[in-house]
């Protein structure tokens, strides 16, 4: 990757490469149909073709590539989760996302700049004790800092000294960081298309076929396709898509609200978040602001925006560094996301035999993307299911074994 | 601003309601499997359409039903829980 970057930057011209070829016309049967091409339909595409040699593989779009959710999110990317399992599982996509530039040889603008998560009184300090210690035993880096480390971490935070919201200190991890969304799903997709995957854009799902406990087929606006085997992975509409064969997913969608403020130059070099104040920062390498993320209160299937939940944004993001009162938002949306009873993805196998649900991933997924699509496609492949994935199976809730994640994912990602 | 239209207190902004979730219904306790426990209390309604769900005016404590598309966010009505009583 870096000698290929730099034998570019030498070049004296620079064609335009078509990654991704025009899409083409659907053919009668493919191996594998990929029900969503967001970052995790993709990701699994180039797993199932690069690790499995499964080309006959169609990703089925109904919009254009990575436009819903994979688009939408601020990029939070960390394995700090509460349960043992949740962080062997994230642990193993952070690390995949350290070679991910290498492996599509395409620059995801992977960026580990650590992650801190402020406690403003002392019950906070308590769960963030358990969550670094079992993070320490799982092998990742998370520690407990005081206000003196927060300080030094973060320059220019308002620690609000004797206030309500007093910075008491933090959850460190150092393994944080973000990466270029687009450019993920891009690589994906890119890497996949040049081993004969097929990526069908503007071609929506429109019914699934079952019989005998199998899904035979999958009927779209540009034609019906037999498929080998279904991966639903759909982003918002995942539990809809569990409709359509059939299957009730434990799923509520709620529309999940971000936004960006004014390119200044670079100050702000961690991931801050405030669980007290339901507000994220992180300022990508352009010098925008992003400011995540508040759900909306009620169950709704809309990307909309509202002005009280930016309200709300903006003012923990002033709270946090007050100057911030003085940029100007320049762009605000809202993706929706299917959360799940434990903040937790429902992974692996469904009531039918041949399809696998990549589902569940709510506010939380992005950091995901490389891991699922990599467990996904051996279940594809193999028909077994890999021990990392086995904790999220959709028979978790029938048999009370939830893997609860509401503590870590509280602040919204 | 949203407005939605309490059946007690009239059309207040939606910032002085609780969202309490859709309607579930509770299975017989001496009859459910361990199956229908679980659907009970981790599926909810999410249908892309109508649903019915409860809601709670803050202000004045007073829990009451509303019928709203949960694609186009639009309430058909809002209604008081005896109502509910009587459609049974
Ligand atoms: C505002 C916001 C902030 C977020 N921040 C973070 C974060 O900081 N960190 C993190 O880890 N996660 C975050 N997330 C969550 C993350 O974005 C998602 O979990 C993740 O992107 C899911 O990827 P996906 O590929 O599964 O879904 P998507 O990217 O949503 O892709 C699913 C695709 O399926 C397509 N589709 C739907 N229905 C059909 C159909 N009928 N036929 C064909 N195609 C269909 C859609 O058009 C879509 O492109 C955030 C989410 C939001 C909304």
């Amino acid at each position: 990757m870096p000698l290929s970057l730099l034998k570019y930057g030498l070049r004296r011209t620079y064609p335009v490469t078509g990654d991704i070829a025009a899409t083409p016309d659907l053919k009668p049967h493919y191996d594998v149909g990929i029900i969503g091409g967001g970052g995790h339909g993709l990701a699994c595409a180039h797993y199932l073709s690069s690790r499995h040699g499964i080309g006959s593989v169609a990703v089925l779009e109904k919009g254009y590539l990575a436009g819903g959710n994979t688009a939408r999110n601020t990029t939070t990317i960390r394995s700090n989760y509460i349960t043992p399992q949740s962080i062997a599982f994230y642990k193993e996509g952070v690390e995949l996302y350290g070679e991910m530039a290498q492996e599509l040889d395409f620059n995801v603008m992977f960026s580990q700049r650590g992650q801190l998560t402020l406690a403003h009184n002392d019950s906070t300090m308590r769960s963030f004790h358990l969550r670094a210690e079992t993070g320490k035993f799982a092998g990742i880096r998370a520690e407990v800092v005081d206000a003196g480390d927060v300080r030094r971490l973060c320059p220019g935070l308002n620690m609000d000294e004797g206030g309500s919201l007093e910075i008491v200190g933090g959850l460190w991890h150092a393994d944080g960081g973000t990466a270029r969304h687009d450019a993920v799903a891009w690589g994906y997709a890119a890497q996949a298309a040049r081993r004969g995957v097929e990526i069908h854009q503007r071609t929506e799902v429109l019914a699934i076929e079952t019989a005998g406990g199998k899904a035979t087929a999958v009927v779209t606006n540009r034609g019906r396709i037999a498929c080998g085997q279904v991966l639903i992975a759909c982003g918002g509409m995942n539990y809809d898509m569990g409709l359509k064969a059939g299957i009730e997913i434990p799923i509520r969608c709620y529309p999940l609200q971000a936004m960006v403020t004014q390119p200044v130059k670079p100050w702000l070099h961690t991931l801050v978040s405030s669980v007290s104040l339901h507000t994220y920062l992180v300022q990508s390498s352009r010098g925008e602001v992003v400011i995540g993320g508040g759900s909306d209160p009620y169950q709704l299937y809309a990307t909309r925006s509202t002005l009280d939940m930016k309200e709300q944004l903006a003012a923990g993001a002033v709270h946090l560094f007050p100057f911030i009162g003085n940029l100007k938002i320049l762009r605000q949306w809202a993706g929706i996301t299917d959360m799940t009873p434990d903040y937790s993805p429902i992974m692996g196998a469904s009531p039918l035999s041949n399809l696998w649900l990549d589902c569940g991933w709510g506010t939380w997924g992005f950091k995901a993307t490389p891991v699922a699509g990599k467990r996904l496609a051996e279940c594809i492949a193999t028909g077994r299911v890999p021990d990392i994935i086995k904790p999220f199976a959709l028979d978790r809730f029938a048999s009370f074994s939830l893997v609860n994640e509401m503590g870590a994912t509280a602040a919204s990602h | 601003m949203k407005i939605l239209r309490c059946p007690m207190n009239g059309p207040r902004n939606i910032q002085e309601f609780q969202y309490l979730g859709p309607v579930r219904h509770a299975p017989d306790p001496e009859a459910a499997s361990d199956a229908e426990w679980a659907a009970y209390i981790f599926h909810a309604e999410n249908r892309p359409g109508v649903i019915t769900e409860w809601w709670r005016h803050t202000a004045s404590n007073y829990v009451f039903l509303a019928e709203r598309n949960i694609v186009t966010n639009t309430v058909v009505r809002t209604f008081d829980a005896w109502e509910m009583e009587q459609m049974r």
